[in-house]
């Protein structure tokens, strides 16, 4: 057996366990971390198919960022998870049919539809970093910038969404700042010069 | 046996897409669960999109797999913020508990 062949069917075996364990433990902490098994475990396979750049960016992204977002929004919410899995069991029926159906109609799609198919190229030889690199800010400029706006967008509304003013609280308001004239705070009184005694 | 072919990493991400959508039916009432098993059907996707890559030669799929990422990083921040902001009003993150739009 060639060597890739079984590093790639130990990662799927990880990758598969991982992501039952996911939707299937108790404790939604305990699925995060299943879930940051997974993002590792894929990662190690886009490596095995040449994307070292989407890998490195997997673990970077999601498990350094968005899988600590989701632990942060588990500890603090103090949600009883215990009553959200009361009717767990009665959905496993159907819920494991459809999944099997879905499994079916997609590796049949598959095995009949890539039965003959030989690779038809090779990625570019060298750093994939760069060719990636080269393809994203040449011929895919627009969709990044527009990608950066969306970022952009995604930080607006996350903030605008969970940030709370306190009543009572002393902040500045700029615009009231820049707004004021000149003549709302000065007030010039008229005063008779008086004269001084001896 | 020879190196694995295009058809393993489709059915592997098969797999894993039905395996999300199994998680979705059942923690139907937990929003949380909810979110992580959509992160599980892009991670599916994803695997496609960069087998497909290798198999044909074609860099572009890694540019489509990056813009997926990025989409979905912002997808789980606003996804999260909302979640938040629910409890903060209803109390609860049961699905269930949701009717306040009436819809």
């Amino acid at each position: 057996m060639l060597f890739s062949t079984a590093v790639f069917y130990v990662f799927a075996a990880i990758l598969v366990f991982a992501a039952l364990c996911v939707i299937t433990v108790r404790n939604p902490v305990h699925a995060a971390l299943w879930l940051v098994l997974s993002f590792f475990t894929a990662a190690a396979i886009w490596l095995l198919l040449g994307a070292e750049f989407l890998a490195i960016t997997l673990v970077l992204v999601y498990v350094g960022a968005v899988m600590v977002l989701f632990l942060f929004v588990i500890m603090m919410l103090d949600v009883n998870f215990e009553d959200l899995r009361r009717d767990f069991r009665s959905y496993l029926p159907v819920g494991a049919a459809v999944g099997l159906l879905v499994l079916l109609e997609m590796v049949l799609v598959i095995v009949a539809g890539t039965a003959g198919a030989g690779s038809a190229g090779s990625l570019p030889a060298g750093s994939n970093t760069q060719a990636l690199g080269r393809l994203l800010y040449v011929d895919y400029v627009y969709p990044f910038e527009l990608a950066a706006v969306l970022l952009l967008v995604a930080i607006v509304a996350a903030i605008a969404l969970t940030y709370r003013r306190r009543r009572g609280a002393k902040v500045q308001d700029p615009g009231a700042q820049v707004k004021v004239r000149r003549e709302d705070r000065v007030r010039l009184l008229e005063m008779p010069a008086e004269k001084r005694d001896g | 046996m020879a190196a694995p072919t295009l058809a393993h990493y489709l059915i592997l991400a098969a797999m894993l897409f039905a395996i999300s959508v199994v998680g979705i039916f059942l923690n139907r009432k937990n929003v949380l669960i909810l979110l992580m098993a959509i992160e599980l059907m892009l991670l599916a996707v994803n695997l496609n999109f960069v087998a497909f890559s290798h198999h044909l030669g074609d860099m572009t799929g890694q540019v489509f797999v990056f813009f997926i990422l990025t989409v979905a990083a912002a997808e789980s921040a606003i996804g999260l913020a909302i979640l938040v902001l629910l409890f903060r009003n209803v109390g609860s993150i049961d699905v269930e508990d949701l009717g306040q739009l009436k819809g």
